[in-house]
């Protein structure tokens, strides 16, 4: 019997690999590829007929496959079918790190959500807020709600946009560029930034385009994101290499920090490193950084 | 009597000085003294050896009750000969107490599993067993128990003697009238007819099937004139599509890419890794796939390959063709992309088993190899490897060039996934040993790197490159706690496959199984 | 738990396994099929007969046909075709109860 340690709001989820609960052969070693977070699939993934034998099967796993370090989210069958309620009991009892809502529009799904899980960590004697909540937002109005939505739980440690279902309500397809969806993105990323929650990018589909993916991947850091959703595992180690600092954020970030610790000592506020105004954001920042650098392996420094 | 693996060796089988395995390279420097086929005289000059059918050319070569034949693989699966001749022989001739000699038996020859059951094939040799002649063989339906050689063990006792074959069967693409014969230049193509040639030179009789008749003399040629008794026309030697695929596939399953990576990864980090090395690989799952991340390293380091070595896929004439590597010695195509390549490059050159990877010759090219990546069925903590049986004791693999390329190579790097299903592929015996664990040296799989403690060296190349590994125990113990232990398997006392060492002593034996029954 | 109807579980995928469960009048009457059957029949015999005896199950005629599945799997699909022949899979699993 595999009881996970205590789930961490905040850690590193640069990549979370969807797998479908159903397929014994997926998920009994979903981790060896290394992505962050594991995402077991009861919605979209699984049959309609199939959604008690995936229950079942999902209990199993999270009772008898060691995931190690790996985070092991569930995704439960939106809010408007049979399926949730029991899915959101098997998932809590089974004792994953955390629930993904799928289509989640407001605050009052998260607080519905998170009834339902507390309801049940008191069934199965888990320890009550041990069991996180991200929300997946598909649509317009849970893009226009995203910020009541991030900060509806203290259980919430994130939210993503999935973009299958979102660009088909906007009556768009996917576009070289991002533009089609610059300005949710850019919502939702306001929206967790100002909540201090983590954000994700949807999944890129098409996974023989690695041009495309690579594209795509390398915007959302440019525009901010904390990981991404991925389908194949090929796709986990470029999104790593991505996202993690750069040798050079890495030495401007030791060097702030240095001169930060110097300037204190002398009683300095605002000063200039590299010919560039610097102040107290600049100092955390270059934390978040190192702390960053060092969850990805790219730095083992004494700062 | 128990030999260097640890396996129990009956007694009764110890005759005629044959001795149990005694440990890699143990008969070094012994002297053999060479079989010579008996072999007939044609003075009276002949305007050609075409036979009218296959019949006739059996009758004049003198077939009879008790005799030795063989075939070659060359042809693979898309093989239509073996079956062909084994039907004229025991079917329109009525010839009974026969021993098949092949380099390799597979579900192309399935017909071959119902003359062991009538008791008419009564001895096999082989390489490989596949299909249903394994299933009857491991059932006990063969009088005697069949012999399992590898690739370079097969020709070592053809020429020791130990086999002799009376009368060869040689599948060819396209001959003159003479015999003059290839894998090239006919309607069924199979590149290089490397298996073919030890039998051409040391079975008394040799008949040569082809369905490509070419004008006299058809030169260059694999099987020479002098040799061949007979020729036969048949419609078609071969199932072109079984033959050989457009282009062995390569995988896009994440975990044998994964895999393929480190074994890249492990390979550039030995000093053997330098202009001038030699390869050699399989075309299955991650095996073929580490030719693509190995020439990433080659073209980061400006490293070229000196040779590529045994079996050929378009993915190594690729490479060959962007002047990564300098020479293929070829022994058998996988797919069209390398049979036409054979004939069209010329350092792409056709080599038999025998310089391939004969341990008694005077230097196999197999000695020379730096590095071979093979699979296994399974792999034990003594990193012993079986490829022959299956976890469930039933006869369905091959050898092939496994022991040899291992025991010649620098670095044997044995690539498979940690589990099957429920088949726990690293575990803690093999059902059967085929290569000794002492020629083993990395076993890569989806959950972790082991190495041999025996190559601390390459243990220290790995800790240079940051490459981590654990121990084979610890990938065992992993994979029993996901399969379970598995049920040691339960065998009644009957031998029904001897597997020789590449050097002829005995490896290990597989008795015949007996299946549970639940009540 | 009684089955009370026919209930099957489970495909016959590789590393799957699939379990078919019908009312019978007395005992259970188990048969197996397994890819894996030399290594892990006695095994997989003994996983179902825990698994149903858990469950409360007295009488039924079990058709189990392995692919090689791990034993989680295989406890998932008895336990699930058992649940689908009393009607009683979709809600309100007794987790960690007699499920578990």
């Amino acid at each position: 019997m595999i009881t996970r340690p205590k789930p961490q709001k905040n850690r590193l989820r640069r990549t979370m690999m969807f797998m479908n609960a159903q397929k014994p052969g997926l998920i009994k070693d979903a981790y060896i590829y290394g992505s962050d977070s594991i995402i077991l699939d009861l919605e979209d993934a699984v049959a309609e007929n199939q959604k008690d034998a995936a229950r079942f099967s999902l209990y199993h796993t999270l009772k008898t496959i060691d995931y190690g370090d790996t985070e092991v989210i569930v995704r439960i069958n939106g809010l408007d079918t049979p399926h949730w309620q029991e899915d959101i009991r098997c998932v809590v009892a089974g004792g994953a790190d955390g629930i993904r809502i799928a289509k989640c529009e407001s605050a009052k799904d998260v607080k519905t959500v998170e009834e339902h899980a507390l309801a049940a960590e008191r069934e199965f004697g888990v320890e009550e807020g041990r069991t996180l909540i991200m929300a997946a937002l598909e649509s317009p109005k849970g893009i226009m709600n995203a910020y009541e939505i991030v900060t509806a739980s203290p259980r919430m440690f994130g939210c993503a946009i999935s973009g299958g279902d979102f660009r088909k309500s906007m009556h768009v397809q996917i576009v070289k560029g991002g533009i089609e969806m610059l300005a949710a993105r850019g919502q939702m990323l306001l929206a967790a930034r100002a909540a201090g929650v983590q954000c994700f990018d949807t999944m890129y589909p098409n996974i023989d385009d690695m041009e495309g993916f690579k594209a795509e991947v390398s915007q959302n850091r440019e525009m901010g994101f904390d990981g991404k959703s991925v389908v194949n595992p090929k796709q986990i180690q470029f999104v790593h290499e991505t996202f993690a600092p750069t040798k050079k954020e890495i030495a401007y970030a030791e060097k702030l920090i240095r001169s930060f610790n110097e300037q204190v000592d002398a009683g300095v506020g605002v000063y200039t490193v590299d010919g560039k105004m610097v102040d107290i954001p600049f100092f955390e920042d270059a934390k978040r950084i190192l702390a960053l650098a060092r969850a990805c392996g790219v730095y083992d420094g004494d700062l | 009597m128990i030999n260097a693996v640890g396996r129990e060796i009956p007694d009764e089988l110890l005759k005629d000085g044959k001795e149990v395995y005694q440990g890699k390279f143990y008969m070094n420097g012994k002297y053999v003294k060479k079989d010579s086929p008996r072999t007939k005289r044609y003075e009276t000059p002949q305007e050609s050896k075409v036979c009218k059918n296959i019949r006739e050319a059996s009758e004049k070569c003198g077939a009879h009750d008790g005799m030795t034949f063989s075939f070659h693989s060359d042809f693979r699966n898309g093989d239509y000969v073996a079956s062909m001749v084994a039907k004229v022989l025991v079917e329109d001739m009525g010839l009974k107490d026969l021993t098949i000699a092949a380099t390799s038996l597979g579900s192309a020859q399935d017909l071959i599993a119902d003359y062991i059951t009538k008791g008419k094939i009564v001895g096999i040799q082989t390489s490989g067993v596949r299909g249903r002649i394994g299933e009857v063989v491991s059932a006990g339906k063969l009088k005697t128990p069949a012999i399992i050689r590898s690739h370079g063990g097969r020709p070592r006792a053809i020429e020791a003697g130990e086999v002799h074959i009376d009368i060869a069967f040689l599948a060819a693409s396209s001959a003159d009238c003479y015999g003059n014969a290839k894998g090239t230049g006919g309607k069924n193509n199979c590149g290089s007819l490397g298996f073919a040639v030890p039998d051409s030179h040391y079975a008394d009789h040799v008949v040569v099937i082809t369905d490509t008749l070419l004008d006299f003399p058809s030169l260059p040629a694999t099987i020479s004139s002098i040799d061949v008794d007979c020729v036969c026309v048949v419609n078609s030697v071969g199932d072109p599509a079984k033959i050989a695929s457009l282009e062995a596939r390569m995988t896009d399953n994440p975990r044998e890419l994964m895999m393929a990576e480190n074994v890249a990864g492990i390979i550039a980090a030995t000093p053997y890794f330098k202009t001038g090395y030699s390869f050699q690989t399989g075309v299955g799952g991650p095996s073929l796939a580490v030719t693509r991340f190995l020439e990433k390293h080659m073209v980061e380091k400006n490293i070229t390959m000196g040779f590529a070595l045994g079996g050929m896929s378009s993915a190594i004439c690729k490479l060959q063709d962007k002047g990564l590597v300098k020479q293929l010695l070829d022994t058998q195509d996988f797919d069209k992309g390398a049979i036409e390549h054979l004939a069209a490059h010329p350092d792409h050159h056709e080599i038999c088993t025998s310089q391939y990877a004969n341990p008694a010759n005077k230097g196999a090219y197999v000695n020379k190899l730096d590095f071979v990546v093979l699979a296994a069925l399974e792999i034990d903590t003594h990193f012993n490897v079986n490829v022959i049986t299956g976890s469930d004791g039933v006869l369905r693999g091959a050898p092939g060039g496994h022991p040899d390329t291992a025991a010649g190579s620098k670095c044997c790097i044995i690539v498979t996934p940690l589990v099957r299903g429920r088949m726990a592929t690293v575990c803690k015996d093999v059902v059967t040993v085929t290569t000794p664990g002492d020629c083993v040296d990395v076993l890569v799989t989806d959950y972790g790197i082991a190495v041999n403690p025996l190559r601390s060296d390459l243990m220290e190349c790995l800790d240079k490159a940051g490459i981590s590994y654990v121990t084979i125990e610890s990938l065992q113990e992993k994979a029993y706690s996901l399969v379970g232990t598995p049920d040691d398997l339960e065998w009644e006392d009957q031998v029904i496959a001897i597997v020789e060492a590449r050097d002829g002593t005995i490896l290990d034996v597989v008795r015949r199984i007996k299946p549970l029954q639940l009540d | 738990m009684e089955i009370q109807k026919p209930g099957i579980a489970g495909t016959l995928e590789s590393s799957d396994v699939q379990v078919s469960v019908e009312p019978l009048a007395h005992g259970i009457e188990l048969s197996i099929e397994s890819s894996v059957m030399n290594q892990y029949g006695r095994q997989i015999k003994a996983t179902v007969l825990k698994t149903l005896e858990r469950l409360g199950v007295k009488n039924g005629k079990i058709v189990v046909i392995d692919k090689g599945a791990l034993e989680c799997t295989l406890n998932a699909r008895v336990e699930c075709a058992v649940f689908r022949s009393a009607g009683a899979s979709e809600k309100n699993i007794p987790w960690g109860g007699i499920v578990k």
